[in-house]
């Protein structure tokens, strides 16, 4: 669970970023944040946060989408497995990620898919051919079940030598 | 010939004329200053200088005069370093590197100063008429890392924001510590004797000299900036205004015997959000161009006085304490780095890892200062020892760590990748994650000490924002006013094309007039890729993407010598980004 002081801070966060006061963000409150700006996955993030066709986020739904970026402490690993998987457990994380890459929910990254987020996150040296050969190469070393798309699993694979629990949690300072 | 009429202004030049072109020479070729940093180079041009001098007259060159170092070749540097310091990673890591400065320097000098008086009790080597009190004198001045050699040097390794902020931080602050420990053990020379009373006095006086550095700073700070809101008719002079209240900082800090390098900081931190806000545009680039410009000038000749001075007849070469010099120091630092990394790492979740702590302790480089403060020891049969120590701990620092601490710093990277080269696919996601974490943690907001953060903006908005500023707006980040900037400049051109509503496709972009590309960029490779499970195309894969996936903010170096803020390629990555938002919205 999420500490006393952790969530305080949190709500002093959005209460900063809530410029209109009333209780929910709404997009331009999040594109206000200058760093978002210039981050190449800044608009996706921010999509995140909002329950499909909403426009207005409130704080527990805040809570809920940053929870899954919480560091997965010692003690819960161990827990049992009987009761519901906490939203930061590697699986969870990975699935928030797959989520920002598959826009149209299909659960598959398509090449088109692969390919928008390539140019977002490459700079204007690469030509379309070169990245079209990129997203190729990419689709082809996941793929197991020849559907020239990467599914939830197979995207999981690729990234089973990498340390998602860290690289996905917010090192909160002590 | 009048030449007695224009001698001192005409070699001054000769010799800043001299600076310039050895620059132009490096960098004509390439490769020199990969290999050998420039800081070397510079030292060597002003070593076969001094010989030149000394053969032709026969007698010791000029030694580098201690005032003028003090007083004008250092404040420019400090000046820029303050003005362009990146003010959010310096005050996040502010309590570390406030440890490294002032715990790990006093560690520094005692350290130091113990060992080489027990070097001195060995009677072989003729040394027992060097108290305690100089060697710990002499171990106050050359514990001091210098800002700019430690500046020189970082710039060819590439370390990250967080590391690079550490060592820079911590090379500027340990100043009012250094002058403090100085100051205390040259008036402690001359006292027949020393009290309790006199060492506790010691003490205080280093937080007088700190917070009053600060303090002085400060309020030069806020004048400069309240002027500035009243120069909207005489546009001409805005950016003197910002070089005299700096400069005149840093002289009375000096004055009073507090520490001018803190003010300096501290006023150049403490103005510059106010008068970027007052003074025009053209001004800004102004005061930043001239910066960069008297800041590369200063750093220069200082590296070419080193040189000079070190030929002639002021040293004493006693070899054992020199050797042991150079071994403690590197000893001292290495245990003092291990030993606060430990404590610092015991706070906080991401701890500074082993190679970081091994760039930290080997790239504690000694320069000018020190240099320029053996030179100010009083006269004793002594000095000529300690100079000659000091002249070759430079050198050995300047020379053999600044050529070898980027080998070494490849190897520690290349040891680490050995273990598995990624794939594709992995370089993408993992690239892609960070990204997301990026935008996470700016969105929650937690980085840094927010409370203290929150404090301080409040009381600007409501009080130094009305007196300080002239137009009172809501304060823009860089960021935002480069995106404004590049709407203005999207606008025109689009207008002068006459294509207004034209969307261009990805690879125009690089011929369009708004993306000044910069010249190290990749060659497009035009290679049809047909299989991709060639491993030459796989290789080319991999290159095209180490070399063109955006990096996240903090891999890079926030700071950096001789570009200006608008034009390191983290900054041309945030322009592309923010064109391609643009378009796509």
């Amino acid at each position: 669970a999420v500490s006393h002081s952790q969530i305080t801070r949190l709500y002093s966060r959005f209460t900063s970023l809530d410029k209109g006061e009333n209780g929910t963000l709404s997009r331009e409150d999040f594109q206000r944040i200058p760093e978002l700006a210039i981050n190449p996955l800044g608009d996706r993030i921010i999509n995140a946060f909002f329950p499909e066709g909403e426009d207005q986020v409130n704080f527990r739904g805040f809570m809920r989408t940053l929870a899954h970026f919480r560091p997965i402490e010692d003690n819960e690993k161990s827990k049992d497995q009987n009761g519901p998987e906490p939203l930061n457990s590697r699986s969870n994380k990975l699935h928030f990620a797959f989520r920002l890459y598959d826009l149209d929910k299909d659960d598959k990254i398509s090449r088109d898919e692969l390919l928008q987020v390539l140019r977002m996150m490459v700079g204007v040296n690469i030509s379309d051919e070169q990245l079209g050969s990129i997203a190729d190469r990419t689709i082809q070393e996941a793929d197991q079940d020849g559907d020239s798309a990467i599914s939830f699993a197979e995207f999981v694979k690729v990234l089973e030598k990498v340390d998602v629990e860290q690289k996905m949690s917010i090192r909160f300072l002590h | 010939l009048d030449y007695q009429h224009v001698q001192v202004p005409f070699e001054i030049t000769l010799w800043i004329m001299l600076a310039s072109l050895a620059k132009i020479g490096f960098h004509l070729y390439n490769r020199l200053p990969s290999v050998v940093p420039e800081s070397c180079l510079l030292i060597f041009v002003g070593l076969i200088m001094g010989g030149i001098i000394y053969g032709l007259n026969d007698k010791s060159p000029p030694v580098m005069d201690s005032d003028i170092f003090f007083l004008y070749l250092l404040p420019p540097i400090v000046l820029d370093a303050g003005y362009f310091m990146p003010s959010r990673p310096f005050f996040e890591n502010i309590g570390t590197i406030l440890l490294y400065a002032v715990v790990g320097t006093i560690w520094n000098v005692f350290g130091i100063g113990f060992s080489l008086y027990g070097i001195c009790q060995v009677k072989a080597f003729h040394l027992q008429d060097v108290s305690l009190l100089h060697n710990l004198l002499f171990g106050s001045l050359i514990a001091a890392v210098d800002p700019v050699a430690v500046l020189a040097v970082f710039e060819e390794i590439h370390v990250n924001e967080k590391l690079h902020i550490l060592v820079f931080g911590e090379s500027l602050l340990n100043d009012a510590v250094t002058v403090v420990l100085y100051k205390l053990f040259r008036s402690f020379c001359e006292m027949p004797t020393i009290t309790s009373v006199d060492v506790f006095a010691g003490v205080g006086k280093f937080f007088v000299v700190g917070l009053g550095g600060v303090l002085v700073g400060l309020t030069f700070g806020m004048t400069a900036a309240f002027t500035t809101r009243f120069t909207k008719d005489i546009r001409v002079i805005e950016p003197l205004f910002v070089f005299l209240y700096s400069y005149l900082s840093y002289l009375t800090a000096e004055m009073f015997h507090l520490s001018g390098i803190v003010a300096i900081i501290a006023c150049a931190m403490g103005m510059k959000r106010y008068v970027e806000a007052n003074i025009s545009l053209k001004s800004h680039t102004t005061v930043k161009y001239f910066m960069k410009m008297w800041s590369s000038v200063s750093d220069t000749l200082i590296f070419i006085f080193l040189g000079v001075s070190t030929i002639g007849e002021n040293h004493e070469w006693n070899w054992p304490y020199i050797c042991f010099t150079v071994i403690f120091c590197l000893i001292w630092r290495a245990l003092g780095v291990l030993v606060l990394t430990f404590f610092v790492n015991r706070f906080h979740v991401n701890t500074i890892t082993s190679k970081d702590q091994f760039i930290i302790a080997y790239g504690g480089l000694r320069g000018a200062i020190c240099f320029s403060l053996v030179f100010l020891l009083p006269d004793f049969h002594r000095k000529k020892l300690f100079i000659a120590a000091t002249t070759v701990v430079i050198l050995f620092t300047v020379f053999v760590q600044g050529m070898t601490i980027r080998p070494l710093v490849d190897l520690l990277a290349v040891k680490r990748k050995r273990e598995s080269a990624p794939t594709v696919g992995e370089q993408i996601h993992i690239r892609f994650l960070d990204h997301l974490l990026a935008g996470i943690e700016d969105i929650s907001g937690h980085w840094g000490q927010y409370y203290w953060k929150d404090k301080l903006e409040y009381f600007n908005s409501k009080y130094l924002q009305k007196i300080l500023l002239r137009e009172y707006d809501q304060p823009k980040s860089s960021i935002v006013l480069l995106y404004e900037k590049l709407e203005r400049k999207h606008a025109i051109e689009l207008a002068e094309a006459g294509q207004l509503g034209h969307a261009p496709s990805h690879p125009s972009l690089l011929h369009s007039g708004f993306l000044c590309s910069n010249n190290n960029r990749t060659v497009i490779m035009d290679k049809k890729l047909e299989d991709t499970l060639n491993p030459d195309v796989l290789e080319n894969i991999q290159e095209i993407l180490a070399r063109n996936l955006y990096r996240i903010r903090r891999t890079g170096p926030a700071y950096n010598r001789h570009t200006l803020p608008g034009e390191t390629e983290p900054m041309e990555h945030a322009k592309e980004i923010l064109i391609l938002r643009h378009k796509n919205l």
